[in-house]
C-alpha cells in the first residue's frame, strides 16, 4: 500500500517537472505573488510595499517589484499586512480525547491517535491566522502522553497534517491538575471516587523521578543489548519492549521534547533540577505562570516558556500570574511564547500579543515573535516556519490591518502556499450554505422507508 | 492562647510592612477637598461629540467642569500636560461580578457570587463586594472606571450594584447599591459537558421533565412577584392610614417592590432566541423592565428587540460559534448587526472579575467585524450608562458629569495602548496593581 502511494507520488512529481520544462507558462502554475503588502517578516523587520512570491509551497522571493511568473495567481495586497502564520504551542484542538486519566504516567499514549481532521475549530483557527499548532494531552497526569505538531491543512487527513520533520514531544504536568485538587466533584462512570497518587507536589517529584529511574535502567538494558549485538554476539534475547519507557528513553537521549505544564515557580524549579540531575532538558514550560519569579534559573537550564497573555486568578496557582511574565522571560534570554490552550482564544492570539506591548513594553517585532518564530523554536521547526524568509514554508496570514490591532481581521491564510482560509470566499459561500441548510431542514425526518411513503410497515403475521 | 496572640502580632507587623500602595482594589482617597485638575494639550474624545484635537478638560469637586479647545486653566489648578495623549471617558463594564469572587476554582471561601436556593431577590452584591479584591486595580488600570456587579445563580439571583472601581469600603465605591435585580429564568436547554473530558454525562432527564420543572419555577416566580405587588400596596395603605393592621415586614418581598412597580430594571440572563423572547414575554406579562444579559443570539431578532425596546448587555463577542455550520465570525459580528438593527446594547465582559480587563479588546474586535469604531467606543461608555439610566452622570466627557476618565497614549480599545492617568470620581488613582508590584519585585531579580 505504502509502496503504491510512493510510486504515485513520484509519478506526479515527474509529470510536474516534465510539463514545467515543456511549457514555461506552467512554471507559474500553483505559484502565488502577493503584491505590495506591508511584510512583517518578524526576523528581518518590516518591509513596506513589498512583494512575496510563493512557489512550490515555499517562500521563493521577498522584495520590491517581483515579476509574476506566467500563470501565477497575483494578489493585490495594497494596504494589507502579511505576517508569518501564527503558531500556537499549546492546544487541544482536534482531540477527541484529552486525558488517559487512569495512571499518572501515561507516556505510551499518543494524541495523534485521537485527532479529528474535520474538527471545525481548525477552520476557525485558520480564520484567526493560525497555521501550526502543538496538540497536547490534558494535564491530568504527571507524564501525560505524546504530542502532535500539526499544520492546519483543513480538509486533509491527519497524516497529511502532521508537520513533516517536527521532532516528537511529550507532555508533562505539575500542580493542581495533576494532584486533582479541583476535581472533587468529578466521578468516572462506574468507578468509585478514589484518590490517585500523587495528591501533593511532593508525590509529583517522586512520580517523575521514579519514571526516569526506570527509564534510565531500561536504557542501560537497551544500550547493553545494542553493544553486545554490535560486538557480534549471537542468539541474544532482545529486551522486552516497554512502551511506557521508550518515549522517556528518547527524552534522556534528547530525541523527544518535553513540554511541561506548570504554574508555580517552585514546581518548575523542581522539574528543572530533576531534569538536570538526569541529564535531559525541558524544552518548554507550558503556561509557567510564575516563570518570572525564576527567570534566571529557567534561562540557565535553557528551557523555553509558553504562557497566557493575561489570564490569572482562575485558580490559586494562577493567582500570581502577571501579564509581564513573557516580557520578563524574554529579557532574561528565554525563548518565550504565548499560547491559547483554547479553541476560542487561539483565534485571537494577535490581540494577546499586542498586550505584551502594553505590559512589559515589547517592540512590535518582539510581540509578534511570541506567536510566530519563538513557537517554531519551541517546536523544533524554526528552520521551516515562523518568519517570512526565502526558503521557508509559505505559511502566511494576510491581514486587512496591522495584526497587533484589535481592528484587524484575516483576509487569507496560506499553509504550504495553499489558501486554506479566504474571507471573501467564506462570505460568498454563506448564502449558498444557508440555502443548503434550508433544503436539508425541509427534508423529511429520518424514519423507516415504508413510513416515509405513507405506507404502514408490513408487520410479520403471527402464524396460526 | 499565648501562641495565638503571637501569631496575631506577627500578622499585624507583616501588614504594617506592606507599602501603602493601591495595588489591591482599595484606594484611600486623601482627606480634604478635591483638587482642581486641568488636563491640557490633550486629544479629547468626549464620545458625546466630535473629537477635540488639542483641548483642555477641567475637573473639580469630583465633576467635569469644562471640556473644549479654548478652556482656560483655573488659577491654582494642578496642570497635567497631556501632549500626545488622549482623554476618554472611563469605560463601564455593565456585565460583571467583580468583587464577588476572587478565585473561582479551589478556593471556595473567596467566592460570594451566589446564594443558596432559587429566590434571593434581597441578596445584594453590594454586601458581598470586596473593595480589596486584586481584580479591581487590574481592571481599572485599563480604563474601566465603573461597573455593574451582579450576583448570579438561582432564579432570582439578587441585586446588582453600580460601583466606582476605587475606594476602601463598599459605601465609598457604590454609586447605586441596588441598580437592578437579576433574574435567571430557567432556560430551555440541557447542561453542557464537563471539564477535562472526565465528566459523566449528566443524567438525561426528558424534555417533558425539563419543561415541567421550568413551568413550576416560572409559576413560583410569578407568585412571588404578585406577592410583592400586594405587599407594596399593603405597605402604602398602612403608611396612609395607621389604623390599618401593620403588614409583617418581609425583607424578601420588600426588595421586589421597586421591581414590580417598574422602578428598578431587571437584568435577565438569556442567550438563545427562544430564551430571550421568553424573558421579554415574561417581563411584559409581569410589567418588569427587562435588560437582557448574555444576548448571544439577539442579533437574529433585532426587530423584536427594537419593537419591545429591550436593551442587551452582550457578553459573547469572543465566544466560539454554537453550531458547527455557523459562520466563524457569527459572534464577532453580532454587535454590528445589533447596531444596524437599532437595538440598544452594550458590550460587557460577562466575567466574574479577573478578566474583565479584556472589555476594550472585546469591543475593538466587534469593530473589526462590522461595528463602527465610534459605536464600539459607545458600547463600553455611553450606551451602558444609557441602558441603566445614568447617562446624565456617566459615559461621556461633558461638564457636570462625574469625573471618571482615562488618559492614554493611544486608542482606548487597542490592546497595546497604555494608561497614563486615571481619574475616578475626580481623584487621580494610582496605576499600580498587584501585577505591577510583582513585576517590580521580580523583573530584575538576578
Amino acid at each position: 500500500m505504502k509502496r503504491t502511494l510512493l510510486l504515485a507520488a513520484s509519478l506526479t512529481l515527474a509529470a510536474g517537472s516534465l510539463s514545467a520544462q515543456a511549457n514555461p507558462a506552467a512554471a507559474g502554475a500553483g505559484a502565488t505573488l502577493i503584491r505590495n503588502a506591508t511584510v512583517l517578516t518578524v526576523t528581518k523587520g518590516t518591509l513596506k510595499n513589498t512583494d512575496v512570491l510563493i512557489q512550490n509551497g515555499k517562500i521563493a522571493q521577498v522584495g520590491p517589484n517581483i515579476t509574476a511568473p506566467a500563470g501565477a495567481t497575483v494578489i493585490d495586497a495594497t494596504g494589507k499586512y502579511l505576517m508569518p502564520g501564527i503558531i500556537d504551542p499549546h492546544t487541544h484542538t482536534m482531540s477527541d480525547a484529552i486525558n488517559e486519566g487512569s495512571l499518572s504516567v501515561t507516556s505510551m499514549v499518543r494524541i495523534q491517535d485521537v485527532l479529528n481532521p474535520t474538527a471545525v475549530n481548525i477552520y476557525r483557527a485558520l480564520a484567526g491566522g493560525v497555521t501550526s499548532i502543538n496538540i497536547l494531552h490534558g494535564s491530568a497526569n504527571t507524564i501525560g502522553g505524546q504530542n502532535a505538531t500539526v499544520k492546519l491543512k483543513w480538509g486533509e487527513s491527519v497524516d497529511q497534517m502532521m508537520f513533516p520533520g517536527a521532532p516528537p514531544g511529550i507532555k508533562f504536568a505539575l500542580g493542581e491538575n495533576v494532584t486533582r485538587k479541583n476535581m472533587n466533584q468529578i466521578v468516572i462512570p462506574g468507578q468509585p471516587m478514589t484518590r490517585r497518587y500523587p495528591v501533593s507536589r511532593m508525590g509529583q517529584e517522586e512520580v517523575v523521578r521514579d519514571a526516569f529511574v526506570r527509564a534510565r535502567d531500561y536504557k542501560a538494558t537497551l544500550d547493553d543489548y545494542k553493544a553486545r549485538v554490535a560486538k557480534g554476539e549471537k542468539n541474544l534475547v532482545p529486551p522486552r519492549r516497554d512502551l511506557e519507557l521508550e518515549p522517556l528513553v528518547e527524552v534522556l537521549e534528547g530525541k523527544r521534547l518535553v513540554h511541561a505544564h506548570s504554574y508555580r515557580s517552585d514546581e518548575m524549579l523542581m522539574l528543572l533540577n530533576l531534569a538536570d540531575e538526569f541529564g535531559f532538558r525541558i524544552q518548554t514550560l507550558q503556561h509557567g505562570l510564575e516563570g518570572y519569579k525564576i527567570a534566571s534559573e529557567i534561562a540557565k537550564h535553557g528551557a523555553g516558556l509558553s504562557s497566557f497573555a493575561d489570564s490569572w486568578s482562575y485558580k490559586i496557582e494562577a493567582y500570581d500570574a502577571i501579564p509581564y511574565n513573557v516580557a520578563i522571560l524574554l529579557r532574561h534570554g528565554v525563548v518565550a511564547t504565548l499560547n491559547s490552550d483554547s479553541d476560542e482564544r487561539m483565534r485571537r492570539l494577535n490581540i494577546d500579543a499586542a498586550k505584551l506591548v502594553r505590559y512589559g513594553g515589547l517592540t512590535e517585532d518582539e510581540a509578534l515573535a511570541t506567536i510566530t518564530i519563538n513557537g517554531a523554536k519551541q517546536l523544533g521547526v524554526a528552520d521551516k516556519v515562523g518568519s517570512i524568509e526565502v526558503g521557508k514554508d509559505a505559511d502566511l496570514g494576510l491581514w486587512n490591518n496591522h495584526p497587533l490591532s484589535v481592528y484587524a481581521a484575516v483576509d487569507k491564510t496560506f499553509v504550504d502556499g495553499k489558501v486554506y482560509f479566504d474571507r471573501q470566499q467564506d462570505l460568498a459561500m454563506r448564502d449558498q450554505k444557508a440555502k443548503e441548510r434550508a433544503e436539508l431542514e425541509k427534508a423529511e425526518a429520518n424514519q423507516a422507508p415504508a413510513a416515509r411513503r405513507g405506507v404502514q410497515p408490513v408487520l410479520p403475521q403471527e402464524e396460526r | 492562647m499565648m501562641r495565638i496572640r503571637i501569631v496575631a502580632v506577627t500578622a499585624l507587623v507583616a501588614l504594617a510592612a506592606l507599602p501603602a500602595r493601591a495595588q489591591l482594589g482599595s484606594f484611600n482617597p486623601p482627606p480634604g477637598p478635591q483638587k482642581t485638575v486641568a488636563i491640557t494639550n490633550a486629544h479629547i474624545v468626549p464620545v458625546s461629540g466630535p473629537e477635540i484635537a488639542n483641548g483642555t478638560i477641567v475637573i473639580s469637586g469630583g465633576k467635569i467642569q469644562a471640556v473644549g479647545s479654548s478652556v482656560a486653566v483655573p488659577s491654582g489648578a494642578e496642570v497635567i500636560d497631556a501632549r500626545g495623549l488622549y482623554v476618554y471617558p472611563g469605560m463601564m463594564d455593565a456585565g460583571t461580578s467583580i468583587g464577588l469572587s476572587e478565585i473561582g476554582q479551589g478556593a471556595n471561601a473567596t467566592v460570594d457570587i451566589s446564594e443558596v436556593g432559587s429566590f434571593n431577590p434581597n441578596a445584594m452584591a453590594y454586601y458581598g463586594l470586596n473593595p480589596h479584591s486584586a481584580h479591581i486595580g487590574v481592571t481599572r488600570v485599563v480604563g474601566i472606571t465603573h461597573v455593574i456587579t451582579r450576583p448570579t445563580g438561582g432564579i432570582l439571583s439578587g441585586q446588582a450594584a453600580l460601583v466606582n472601581l476605587a475606594g476602601s469600603t463598599a459605601p465609598q465605591m457604590a454609586v447605586n447599591r441596588a441598580i437592578a435585580t437579576v433574574i435567571e429564568l430557567p432556560r430551555s436547554g440541557f447542561g453542557g459537558r464537563g471539564f477535562g473530558g472526565f465528566a459523566a454525562a449528566q443524567g438525561p432527564s426528558s424534555t417533558q421533565d425539563v419543561n415541567r420543572t421550568r413551568q413550576r419555577q416560572l409559576d413560583s416566580l410569578r407568585t412571588m412577584l404578585r406577592d410583592a405587588e400586594a405587599y407594596g400596596k399593603a405597605m402604602d395603605a398602612y403608611a396612609k392610614d395607621k389604623t390599618l393592621p401593620r403588614p409583617k415586614h418581609d425583607v424578601v418581598l420588600a426588595s421586589l417592590v421597586p421591581v414590580v412597580r417598574g422602578q428598578m430594571p431587571v437584568i435577565m440572563v438569556a442567550d438563545r432566541v427562544n430564551d430571550i423572547k421568553e424573558a421579554v414575554g415574561f417581563a411584559e406579562e409581569n410589567k418588569l423592565r427587562p435588560i437582557i444579559v448574555g444576548g448571544r443570539d439577539a442579533w437574529q431578532i433585532t426587530s423584536f428587540l427594537k419593537d419591545h425596546d429591550v436593551p442587551v448587555l452582550i457578553t459573547s463577542v469572543m465566544d466560539l460559534p454554537t453550531l458547527e455550520d455557523d459562520p466563524y465570525d457569527v459572534n464577532y459580528g453580532a454587535p454590528g448587526k445589533l447596531a444596524q438593527g437599532g437595538v440598544r446594547f452594550a458590550i460587557t465582559s460577562g466575567d466574574a472579575g479577573a478578566d474583565a480587563r479584556n472589555l476594550p479588546y472585546t469591543a475593538g474586535m466587534a469593530a473589526a467585524f462590522g461595528l463602527s469604531r465610534e459605536d464600539a467606543l459607545k458600547s463600553v461608555t455611553l450606551w451602558p450608562a444609557q441602558i441603566f439610566g445614568i447617562a446624565d452622570r456617566f459615559g461621556t466627557l461633558e461638564p457636570g458629569k462625574v469625573a471618571n476618565l482615562v488618559v492614554t497614549d493611544g486608542d482606548l480599545l487597542e490592546a497595546k495602548t497604555s494608561t497614563k492617568y486615571l481619574f475616578i470620581d475626580g481623584r487621580m488613582v494610582p496605576l499600580d496593581t498587584k501585577h505591577t508590584d510583582l513585576n517590580d519585585k521580580f523583573k530584575d531579580r538576578p
